[in-house]
């Protein structure tokens, strides 16, 4: 092939690798820029959706139960608290997935740690949803 | 050809810890550690949540946790945490299209997230206490 995109490590490197891997391009993880992605594109959508938080926790701290209910159980809100928590739950096991990798070298370590980050990570965010549900479709 | 004695010649990258500390190596752990934070901090609106979802006596319970001196602190500082993180957040958005390396802009772009981060937990909460005369 004389349709080199970039400079290979060396001869024998350039020799096994395939164009169709080349064009690929996925990377030793086969995930690609997957995880970048899907990294940035939460972070985005985390972006409102945290201001949203910010703001109805500064409006409703203090309030009694019956207003902090009745809050919650406006469709619109609920929704937006779903939102949030599919968007930040995504967003933050993909972060510490990245803290693990970075940091524990050992492979059964790591693999436990990052068994254990999306244990953590979904039951967060499965608490979160269920009570958002629960108050959503209660009776009024 | 080699010389097996020039070692000491050869460049070493300086280890971390006789670097003079520069706001982007500050920044850039602080991103990661406010990112960890909030991870755990999550954990704060899964028990305000699911209390709601519950019923007025354990809102009572979460509420009170959260009212005391200690809880007020720690959502003063989850608070911070997130702004922190978010204005760290925009500066890897514009860095993603290719803007903004040289060191000026790195340094002018770390600053400003510092102080933001600080003005805008300040504002919110001014805001939230202010909403109920509280200042
Ligand atoms: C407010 C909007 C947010 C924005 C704009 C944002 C942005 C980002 C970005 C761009 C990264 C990637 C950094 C990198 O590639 O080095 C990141 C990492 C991370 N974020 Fe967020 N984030 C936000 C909210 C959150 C929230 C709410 C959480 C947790 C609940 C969180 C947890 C994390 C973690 C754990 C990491 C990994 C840190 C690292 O690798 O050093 N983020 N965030």
């Amino acid at each position: 092939m004389s349709t080199n995109l970039r400079p290979t490590a060396s001869p024998t490197h350039a020799a096994i690798r395939t164009p169709l891997a080349k064009v690929r391009g996925l990377g030793s993880a086969k995930e690609g820029t997957d995880h970048f992605w899907k990294q940035r594109v939460t972070a985005l959508a985390n972006v409102p959706l945290t201001l949203f938080l910010v703001g109805l926790i500064a409006r409703l701290a203090g309030s009694d139960y019956a207003t902090v209910r009745a809050t919650l159980q406006q469709p619109l809100i609920a929704i937006l608290l779903l939102l949030l928590v599919l968007s930040g739950i995504h967003h933050m096991r993909m972060g510490m997935q990245t803290i693990i990798e970075d940091y524990v070298p050992r492979e059964g370590r790591k693999l436990g740690l990052l068994m254990l980050n999306s244990f953590f990570a979904y039951s967060a965010g499965l608490t979160c949803i269920f009570a958002v549900l629960k108050l959503a479709f209660a009776a009024q | 050809m080699a010389d097996a004695n020039v070692r000491h010649e050869r460049p070493l990258s300086p280890h971390i810890g006789i670097y003079r500390r520069q706001i982007n190596m500050v920044m850039s752990i602080l991103h990661r550690i406010t990112g960890a934070a909030l991870y755990f901090g999550t954990v704060l609106l899964a028990a305000w949540l699911i209390a709601i979802a519950q019923g007025p006596k354990a809102f009572d319970t979460v509420n009170t946790l959260f009212a005391h001196p200690l809880g007020l602190l720690v959502m003063f500082g989850y608070t911070w945490a997130l702004m922190h993180h978010m204005f760290g957040g925009f500066r890897h958005f514009i860095w993603d299209t290719g803007r903004g390396f040289d060191l000026g802009t790195v340094r002018l772009l770390g600053w400003l997230s510092i102080l933001g981060s600080m003005a805008a937990t300040v504002a919110i909460w001014g805001v939230a206490l202010r909403m109920r005369g509280m200042i």
